[in-house]
């Protein structure tokens, strides 16, 4: 075959190996990105579940054995299936076209980065139907519950972290090596869109703890099937041990959730503001000190284990210090909104809702990290509204902030503004209605993960039971506007947005199957 | 849209209960230590408020101002290193503010000396035992909430959830130290009104302390994750008068030794089964199930079990001393040598189990010296 020929008509291959062979950077975006959308659906399924058999005190709907199954699986699967894989997705989409590659520097290894995730998704959520159920020790899986206690099933839940656990460092070392290697002549670090680089300092985070995750569930797997100790007291183990382990990857992990956030947020306020980032250098380092302060405040999940005093007083100080570098990102975006030119389109509105959510977020999480008034919030529905205040509100309104904002270049076609607008009002009202009333119930003694309740906490739940439903029907709308957008928007420029800025507006919109074959100029 | 609201405040309605209410914040509590960690919560609250109110209002000013419809034309300021290094040192400083009296407090919980009595803890799936370390006496406390309140046939208690068959009692104004433990899985135990929430892991012995200032009932629930009947094994503890808690101690040394009295006597089979029946709805039910099926490879079933039919001895042995490395417990010390004989009995003859056999107290007796 005539080489020039190929190189010029080479497009997507038709029907299904399309998908199954593709190598193309914005065709694996896409893939990560509709099946995060169908796993945010099927935990969503769950977690409206778990929302309905709260709405009243008693048991209506499932069992406590089931419950535990539904918390533990809405968990993980919002965890490593959701807001994981869409930014992995977004990564994939955006990076290379920000900094001006032609695709990402390892496309093969992409194609599997992203097909091992359905077989590890199909392979845990077929625990639901195994004889003793689907794991039931929570989404932090403590041993001995999750070993010596556990259900038979756990052994495929092991596997199937493994294959995740492979599948996020894979992606990450694909992220670092497109960032540091094919940056378009120019393009040096500290022009970098700030969306790459946290997702820069978000890949290295994977890559340190990922590894440390496979080692617990590895230790976990020799426990249950090979007679070693690492957490049963009876052999000489420590349980204690398995939360040190597992935190030491969960309290990075949980920044790995937000710090794409961060970037798209940092991509969006300056563009609808019409204004420069304020700030663009301390946003870099304060991303890079929360990266690292992440590494070292593992324990602060774990004030009540009866730690040493110096241990609960170091890990107090390294919690509350990651307020500064947080607060500066916020004062930051602030200042960006201030004396712009601004305008809400729905992007808008998700990021400055980020913003103010996050924050919230953010507050009770320094609450928590005083450690003395911890021994009363640890494990209720504090913790609850806390970590869902900075992963829904946090994380997926900035997912969402971000699919629509770039949507039009995706698909050369604008999505429906006005449902857009309804979209973001209808899931900002139930959010709120959902998470909000968790801080109260939370504070008057309602532990976390109990099917059933004492009666002064029923009518905090049933709200929340109400705004959870709101909230997850809401998002057909999402569903409806995208399907829509692909199909029949209003045709999109190339630049989009009137204050959109970066390497990316300049491609036309759709954005080429293959874009920036040759590197771009910057100036 | 009015008619939306009106079903959604209808639904609210319906919902709660009559004893339901809507209180928002922590407990101020019954300890020295619970007020200071009420402080601190209100003190932190407030200092997230002052922020909030700042930082969102100078957004909100800007949303409302500086908007491009009102004409609002874009300055093209970004970076300022002045307003950068104040935005890290203030709040840097707050923190400090902040981190003192939170260390102070942390301090003083962690004082675990001089202590006027040990009472060791420990967390069981799905019960909590309490053990005297100075006075004669042992006990389990469980759930008392009757199942057909959870299933919701019968109108639930005012303290639904939150009680127990045998609650822990102490004395008032003494300060009593918690030894904290756990036989299978971890649990942690929890009082808001003492601010006292450890976590009681199998193989270590973790510490807390409670000085509490007035007599009264105090209600608490295991906090962290242990299991199927993890909402179900609440905390009840009775503070009483120095004189009450004697009087309580004395009770319960007499109530103990009548127990050991009535292994004493013979029991047919008919009132062993009874007993039996009893026994094992408090203490076998959660997992074994009512009708002694178990649940498939969780928990075994009893009904036409090579265990129950064969031979007493090894039944026996199962019971008393628990299947190490299963959820299985040993309930030598749990229950007395009636329920225990009881129970077995009850599980050899029950769901046509008929083996016949009576296992009688005092043979458990022997067993439990």
């Amino acid at each position: 075959m005539d080489s020039s020929a190929a190189t010029t008509h080479h497009g997507p291959a038709s029907g299904l190996r399309r998908w199954l062979y593709t190598t193309n950077h914005k065709d694996i975006g896409t893939l990560y990105l509709w099946f995060s959308f169908v796993m945010f659906m099927t935990g969503g399924c769950m977690a409206l579940l778990i929302r309905a058999e709260l709405f009243q005190p008693g048991l209506q709907l499932i069992q406590p054995e089931f419950f535990n199954q539904m918390t533990t699986m809405h968990g993980l699967i919002m965890v490593f299936g959701a807001v994981m894989p869409a930014f992995v997705g977004l990564a994939n989409w955006m990076i290379p076209m920000m900094v001006g590659a032609p695709d990402m520097a390892l496309p093969r290894m992409n194609n599997w980065s992203f097909w091992i995730l359905p077989f590890a998704f199909s392979m845990m959520l077929s625990t639901l139907f195994m004889e003793g159920g689907a794991p039931n020790f929570g989404w932090t899986f403590y041993a001995p519950l999750s070993t010596t206690y556990a259900p038979p099933s756990v052994t495929f839940f092991i596997f199937a972290v493994h294959m995740m656990g492979i599948s996020s460092i894979m992606g990450a070392i694909n992220i670092i090596a497109t960032i540091l290697n094919l940056r378009a002549p120019g393009m040096n670090m500290m022009k970098l869109p700030l969306f790459v680089w946290t997702w820069l300092i978000t890949a290295f985070l994977l890559i340190a703890v990922m590894p440390v995750l496979a080692g617990v569930v590895t230790m976990m797997l020799m426990d249950i099937h090979f007679g070693t100790s690492f957490f049963n007291a009876a052999g000489g183990g420590d349980p204690v041990l398995f939360q040190h382990v597992f935190w030491f990857f969960g309290h990075p992990e949980v920044y790995i959730m937000i710090l794409p956030a961060f970037g798209i947020v940092s991509e969006i306020i300056p563009t609808f503001a019409r204004k420069k980032l304020f700030g663009y250098p301390s946003m870099v380092y304060a991303t890079a000190s929360i990266a690292f302060l992440s590494f070292i405040v593992w324990a602060h999940h774990m004030f009540t284990v009866g730690m040493p005093l110096v241990g609960e007083v170091f890990f107090m100080f390294a919690t509350m210090l990651i307020a500064v570098p947080t607060g500066v990102k916020v004062f930051n975006w602030v200042a960006t909104m201030f004396r712009g030119s601004m305008t809400f389109e729905t992007p808008m509105l998700f990021a400055l809702a980020f913003v103010v959510l996050f924050t919230i977020g953010g507050f009770s999480g320094l609450m928590l990290a005083i450690a003395p008034a911890d021994f009363q919030y640890h494990d209720t529905y504090f913790v609850v509204a806390h970590f869902h205040y900075v992963l829904v509100p946090g994380a997926v309104f900035a997912i969402m902030a971000g699919a629509y904002y770039w949507l039009p270049k995706w698909c050369g076609n604008y999505y429906d503004e006005t449902m857009g607008k309804v979209h973001f009002w209808c899931s900002f009202i139930g959010v709120n209605i959902t998470f909000f009333p968790m801080h109260f119930i939370g504070l008057a003694g309602m532990p976390r993960r109990i099917p059933d309740y004492a009666l002064q906490f029923a009518d905090f739940n049933a709200v929340a039971t109400v705004g959870a439903f709101i909230f997850g029907f809401s998002q057909l709308i999402f569903l409806y506007n995208v399907i829509y957008c692909i199909r029949k928007g209003r045709k999109a420029s190339d630049e989009v947005w009137e204050g959109s800025h970066g390497l990316e507006w300049t491609l036309p919109s759709p954005a080429p199957y293959h874009s920036f074959s040759e590197a771009p100029q910057i100036k | 849209m009015n008619r939306v609201i009106f079903g959604l405040a209808m639904l609210l309605v319906i919902a709660s209960p009559s004893h339901a209410d809507w209180t928002m914040n922590l407990t101020r509590g019954v300890t020295d230590i619970s007020r200071e960690i009420y402080d601190l919560h209100m003190v932190i609250f407030w200092i997230c408020v002052v922020i909030g109110v700042l930082v969102f209002g100078v957004m909100l000013w800007s949303v409302v101002y500086h908007r491009k419809s009102r004409g609002a034309k874009a300055h093209n300021f970004h970076e300022s290193l002045l307003v950068e290094i104040a935005w890290t040192v203030v709040p840097f400083i707050i923190l400090i503010a902040m981190a003192v009296p939170a260390t102070a407090t942390l301090i003083k919980m962690y004082d675990n000396t001089e202590a006027d009595l040990d009472i060791q803890v420990t967390g069981y799936q799905w019960k909590w035992r309490y053990q005297y370390l100075a006075e004669d006496i042992d006990f389990f406390s469980s759930l008392s909430t009757p199942r057909e309140q959870i299933n919701n046939t019968q109108e639930k208690s005012p303290d639904y959830l939150l009680e127990v068959d045998n609650p822990l009692v102490i004395p008032v104004g003494k300060k009593v130290r918690f030894l904290l433990t756990a036989n299978d899985v971890i649990h942690s135990w929890w009082v808001p009104e003492f601010a006292v929430k450890k976590d009681a892991i199998p193989g270590f012995i973790n510490e807390a302390w409670v000085i509490v200032d007035k007599p009264g009932v105090y209600r608490g629930q295991c906090a962290e994750l242990c299991g199927k009947d993890h909402g179900f094994m609440p905390i009840v503890v009775e503070v009483k008068s120095q004189a009450d808690y004697e009087q309580w101690l004395a009770e319960f040394k007499k109530a103990d030794e009548l127990k050991a009295q009535a292994a004493e006597k013979s029991w047919n089979l008919a009132d062993l089964m009874a007993t039996g029946e009893q026994v094992y709805n408090k203490a076998c039910l959660a997992c074994h199930q009512a009708n002694g099926e178990g649940v498939p490879s969780i928990f075994p079933a009893l009904k036409n079990s090579p265990v129950a039919l064969g031979d007493a001895a090894l039944h026996i042995d199962v019971v008393l001393n628990g299947a190490p490395g299963t959820a299985m417990q040993a309930f030598k010390d749990q229950l007395s040598a009636v329920e225990l004989a009881a129970v077995i009995t009850y599980e050899r003859n029950a769901w046509g189990n008929k083996t016949g056999d009576i296992v009688t107290p005092a043979q458990i007796a022997e067993l439990k010296k």
